[in-house]
């Protein structure tokens, strides 16, 4: 059954969404706020050996157990020391958890539908199928991710295959 | 407001298939007591059976007319039929009816999963209900025209869009008018779409600002759907499409395996129990917490004792609802004995014992193939033809007999037939044939019945539908031990064989050993544990081109570090710092270098299987003490790259082809 509610008197419009933005890298990034669990500082995984590089291991979330994604090396970024300001976002991809390790989370946000632009094509741009889209926030660039393809099984499958 | 019937599908799949294991249950048995009553043995069946297969038929009809699954309720009304003749008495029942109802059963089935699955309809539908409805007493003339209508393709339909203007009821129309309407030409399942409708204060009631999605599971002729929005085609937005098969949204991947469990309300509630007295306890302890005092330790003990107990009982209850009771698996057996049998031209009588004994849901999903596969291998092999058995002094039909029960925290199922025994010279000398035994070695009967679990070994004579395809008993062997369990033979010449299958309770909590490597915690399931020693420098070489290889006693084994092989950094900074743990899968043997063994304790296996493929070398992880997560070795697999290290730890083995290009000969 599809419905829509309208929350009347709230400051949103009535189809604006929430995105949680946090930093990677010196660029901003946002994931729709409905796909966060929760934020949790970086704690130690235990590595799953043979296992591509930006998956850094898996983590003990009261009881299940959830793999810990490091953003900077899914996008091909500079690695860099996890420090005091390292956060995990543990996101909710359909029945799955995931965590994703990034510099530092910032806000949230909410943008009208009108906000958000399709990203531009890039041609074979590995990274452009993690991007849902872009909004230009008080002057700002927000880089809007596609969580589900982050973490999405067989994408991280044939990442695996393309870098073997 | 409709309600979307779909929600219930599964349940009436579950429903409908269980009745159908009891329709066969009760046919198989009444087939037996007819059996019985030729050989001369005065029986007769009990009506009841009959009837509780009525009642099943009857039932799988009326749920699948009202999900609108239309060719179950079809077929399931023609048996029905058949049924109620032959428990009124206006048909006596005989084997043939039987064989024709068996089949119609297999079929039913067939047309459950189908619909499960959103699959075309199996090809036996139509013919078997075709011979269902000959059989029907003077019902053959006046029911095949009906059959002459033929459904096409599919069970098609219409999935209709109305989508009224917000003027329409101005027109004087009546949605609820049309939907009635639509209804009376087949099933329809309908939703309403609630998305134009706007805030309370804002809404009008003489607008319409309903839509309704509608799937009509019945495939009539498109005119009759047109006729019924003929008079408001103008007042709305109308898509009527051919019913795309089966409703999208039913899970391909979830197999039986990933269906829901049927408890007891006793487990339920003793677990409602515990969970009862944990909560007192805690609050006794958190009680206890404020305003603590050293003359409360005592009492702090006894609470933590308390709490220990409690958690250990949960763990136990809640174990216990994935408990199911191996008539799961026994159930199906019958049939499947009476088939062979039936193609082999013997006589069988299967004789259950232990169905109540209960074992933990997985291991009875992966206990079913090796149980079929005994029970094949017992009735082809093992029983003798009806005049063989004679000449023996036996009674014409076979018996084999299966029995489940507890034995010391295991599970033991025995499958023992009156066969004739396993055939040891035979079996010594296709063993010394294929070079399995050496030729002038002399070996005890027991290592004699032990060789046909032997990989490649059959000593069928000739190769049929039944068993001799080259799949033997090794695969038996090879499933029950990745269960942890095992399996064991055991045969009087002319007097019968015994299979004895051990299985763990669960396999949820394994009994682990574990190991250090560098930092990291590894857990080694004890059961793969063959010893573990220190190693001198001088017991490892490796030759040119060639793994390490460890000499143990006299044995050559391969020598795999586990600090290599998972990439993390050793303490040990020489083999004689670690230690080496031999383990043993398969038949075959491998050292694993560690640095040291930690501890012996029970873990509680976790997948990893959602978020990653599977891993090499990695079966699944489990949460330690300290909330850390550790990985737990798959030796299965560790033993297997050990040996073919030519391939990758990426890709797993396919094949066995490099198998001896670098390893050791071991065998």
């Amino acid at each position: 059954m599809q419905e829509t509610s309208t929350i009347t008197g709230a400051p949103l419009a009535a189809d604006a969404e929430q995105f949680l933005t946090f930093r990677l890298d010196g660029l901003d990034y946002g994931i729709p706020i409905t796909q966060v669990q929760e934020i949790r500082g970086w704690t130690r995984v235990t590595p799953l050996p043979n296992s591509p590089r930006y998956i850094k291991g898996v983590l003990n979330l009261r009881g299940t157990i959830v793999p810990i994604i490091d953003l900077r090396l899914r996008f091909n970024l500079n690695e860099s020391t996890y420090d005091a300001c390292t956060v995990i976002v543990v996101v909710n991809v359909g029945r799955r958890l995931a965590g994703i390790v990034v510099d530092a989370v910032s806000d949230v946000i909410s943008l009208a539908p009108g906000q958000k632009r399709n990203a531009p094509e890039f041609e074979g741009h590995a990274n452009r199928q993690f991007i849902q889209g872009l909004a230009q926030v008080d002057e700002k660039l927000l880089v809007l991710v596609d969580v589900d393809k982050l973490v999405n099984h067989e994408t991280l499958a044939q990442a695996t295959d393309a870098a073997a | 407001m409709a309600i979307d019937l779909r929600r219930f599908h599964p349940t009436f799949f579950e429903e409908s298939l269980e009745g159908v294991a009891v329709m066969e249950t009760e046919l198989l048995e009444i087939e037996r007591i007819l059996l019985r009553s030729n050989e001369g043995v005065a029986a007769e069946f009990d009506p009841e059976r009959l009837n509780r297969i009525f009642r099943s038929a009857h039932s799988i009809k009326g749920g699948s007319g009202t999900f609108g699954f239309n060719q179950i309720a079809e077929f399931s009304h023609a048996l029905e039929s058949l049924l109620d003749d032959s428990r009124s008495g206006r048909r006596t029942i005989d084997a043939a009816t039987v064989g024709v109802l068996l089949r119609a059963v297999d079929c039913l089935r067939g047309l459950i999963d189908a619909a499960r699955r959103g699959e075309p309809i199996p090809a036996c539908a139509d013919s078997v209900r075709a011979e269902l409805e000959r059989m029907q007493v003077g019902a053959a003339a006046t029911h095949l025209p009906s059959r002459a209508e033929p459904v096409r393709g599919t069970d098609g339909g219409w999935q209709i869009s109305f989508r009224p203007r917000e003027r329409f009821f101005h027109t004087g129309n009546d949605p609820l008018r049309l939907l009635r309407a639509l209804a009376e030409l087949g099933p329809v399942s309908i939703r309403a779409d609630l998305s134009r409708l706007p805030d309370w204060s804002e809404l009008d009631a003489e607008r319409c600002y309903l839509a309704w999605e509608m799937s009509l599971a019945k495939p009539v002729a498109r005119h009759a759907v047109d006729e019924v929005f003929a008079w408001v085609a103008g007042e709305c937005d109308l898509e009527i499409q051919l019913l795309a098969h089966a409703p999208a949204d039913s899970p391909k991947a979830e197999d039986r395996a990933a269906s829901s469990i049927r408890v007891a309300t006793a487990k339920v509630d003793s677990l409602v129990d515990i969970v009862g007295e944990l909560v007192i306890t805690q609050t006794m302890l958190s009680q206890l917490a404020e305003g603590f005092t050293p003359e409360r330790l005592a009492r702090l003990r006894a609470g933590i004792a308390q709490l220990e107990r409690h958690t250990r009982d949960l763990q136990d209850a809640v174990l216990g609802i994935r408990m199911l009771p191996i008539g799961f698996v026994f159930s199906r057996l019958p049939r499947l004995a009476r088939d062979i049998a039936g193609a082999l031209g013997k006589q069988v009588e299967l004789e259950i014992n232990g169905e109540r004994t209960e074992l933990d849901k997985t291991i009875i999903e992966r206990v079913s193939d090796p149980l079929i596969h005994l029970v094949r291998n017992s009735i082809d092999h093992g029983i003798e033809p009806p005049e063989e058995r004679v000449k023996a002094g036996k009674a014409p039909h076979g018996t084999l007999r299966l029995t489940a029960y507890h034995k010391s925290g295991n599970v033991v199922i025995e499958a023992e037939d009156d066969g004739r025994g396993l055939n040891r010279p035979r079996i010594l000398q296709k063993a010394r044939e294929r070079g399995l035994v050496p030729p002038d070695t002399q070996i005890e009967s027991a290592q004699i019945d032990d060789l046909i679990f032997l990989p490649g070994f059959s000593t069928a004579e000739t190769v049929n539908d039944v068993s001799g395809r080259g799949v033997g008993l090794d695969v038996v062997r090879s499933n029950i031990r990745s269960l942890g369990g095992g399996v064991e033979v055991s045969s009087v010449s002319g007097r019968g064989t015994r299979f004895t299958i051990r299985l763990p309770l669960t396999l949820a909590i394994v009994d682990g050993m574990s190991l250090r490597v560098g930092s990291e915690t590894y857990i080694l399931p004890l059961a793969w544990i063959a010893e573990t020693l220190r190693v001198r420098a001088e017991c490892v070489s490796q030759p040119a081109g060639s793994p390490e290889i460890i000499a143990v006693r006299g044995d050559y084994l391969p020598l795999l570090r586990l600090d290599r092989l998972f990439n993390v950094r050793a303490r040990a900074a020489s083999l004689s710092e670690g230690i080496v743990v031999i383990v043993e899968a398969d038949g075959r043997r491998a050292g694993l270098f560690v640095d040291e063994l930690l501890d012996q304790q029970q873990v509680v296996l976790k997948s990893l299987e959602p978020h990653c493929d599977r891993l090499e070398g990695i079966s699944a992880a489990t949460i330690l003490g300290d909330g850390t997560v550790a990985l737990i070795l798959d030796a299965g697999s560790l033993v297997r790259h050990a040996h073919n290290p030519m391939f990758a730890m990426a890709n797993p083995p396919s094949s066995d082809l490099s198998q001896g290009a670098g390893a050791p000969a071991l065998h």
